[in-house]
């Protein structure tokens, strides 16, 4: 196993270009907007991107894993209208796990 | 968007907000953390490499993706090309979230955006719609969260492959992450053109996923709800939004 300390300068470059690029990505958006008028459709675009991304990023999980994500997903949402976000987290996790057990047994 | 109505809020007070918002995330990113450490470990990196990579990178998906190409030699162009690839979205999570800290300046701005993480943008999104977004606020997302991936995914690596084996869907806790987007997703919720955004993104997510491999279904998603936002919009509503810093 590798010494706690110990770096290797190629894995070092390594993190280093990852940060690198990555940090190339997070301000890219920032300074386009910026320097250019975003007005318009462009603007109604930008405004979609918040809800666009998040259900990008879980779509895969709640419609296209199983009943137990999904059906969590739709108590979630109901509960999402009315509890504060800390709850609707608790709400979610233990209808998943709850829903899983359910459709383990059959 | 976001109007600064009244006096401005205590800046430390509004730090403190920041923290109370990122706490029921804190939680079901410990396991998370450790099973990165482990895994690193495993492919033959030291606790301190996982630690700096954390550090600099700040980016869990393409973190997961660098550890399972991980070889040796380290192959460092196929690593920074797909972390590239992984993280393109924050462009456009950097675009949007940018109309909303233009108040805090260049400097500001450039320090805060080290850290775009997913959850990071989306709950200074939601903070944005409602509120004046400080940088206090933001720093008060920021702290611990940095804090918690660098220490636990370090601490991870200490321990090696205790925690590989750990299976976060055991406890339900892989939920925590689309649970706290949902909840978001309500937040942002302004009827029938949310919907239909919604839609188009999840059904292009779902489609590109099934055929293309790697992260492109999340840039798939995020251009079809754009697309569907912009031509789904009373015109008249954005008209008079001059945007020029």
């Amino acid at each position: 196993m590798a010494e706690v300390f110990s770096v290797d300068p190629m894995v070092l470059a390594t993190i280093l270009g990852m940060g690198l690029v990555t940090y190339f990505t997070r301000v890219a958006g920032l300074v386009i907007v910026r320097f250019f008028t975003i007005q318009g459709r462009a603007r109604a675009a930008l405004e979609a991107v918040p809800a666009a991304v998040l259900m990008a990023v879980i779509a895969p999980t709640i419609l296209a894993t199983g009943p137990a994500e999904s059906l969590a997903a739709l108590i979630t949402l109901l509960v999402a209208f009315r509890l504060p976000l800390w709850a609707v987290v608790v709400v979610g996790v233990i209808s998943v796990v709850a829903l899983r057990s359910v459709f383990g047994l059959f | 968007m976001s109007e600064i109505s009244g006096e401005m809020p205590l800046r430390d007070s509004d730090y403190i907000a920041g923290i109370k918002h990122i706490a029921p995330l804190l939680v079901a990113m410990v396991p998370i953390s450790l099973v990165f450490g482990g895994l690193a470990a495993q492919k033959g990196l030291s606790p301190l490499e996982v630690g700096l990579m954390s550090a600099v990178v700040f980016a869990g998906g393409s973190q997961f993706v660098a550890i399972d190409f991980w070889a040796s030699p380290v192959p460092w162009a196929a690593i920074v090309l797909s972390a590239l690839l992984v993280n393109v979205r924050h462009i456009l999570m950097s675009a949007s979230l940018g109309l909303k800290t233009r108040h805090m300046g260049w400097g500001k701005q450039m320090i805060a955006y080290m850290f775009l993480a997913d959850e990071i943008w989306a709950l200074s999104e939601h903070r944005g719609r409602k509120q004046h977004l400080s940088f206090a606020f933001y720093m008060g997302l920021v702290t611990p969260f940095y804090l918690n991936w660098v220490l636990m995914t370090a601490f991870g690596a200490l321990l090696g492959k205790m925690f590989v084996d750990l299976d976060p869907a055991q406890y339900g806790l892989d939920f925590a992450f689309p649970a706290i987007f949902i909840g978001l997703i309500v937040g942002f919720w302004k009827g029938k053109s949310t919907a239909m955004v919604l839609a188009a993104s999840g059904a292009a997510a779902i489609i590109t996923k099934t055929y293309v491999d790697g992260a492109w279904y999340i840039a798939a998603g995020a251009v079809a709800g754009m697309l569907v936002g912009a031509f789904t919009a009373d015109p008249e509503e954005f008209k008079g939004a001059l945007d020029r810093g």
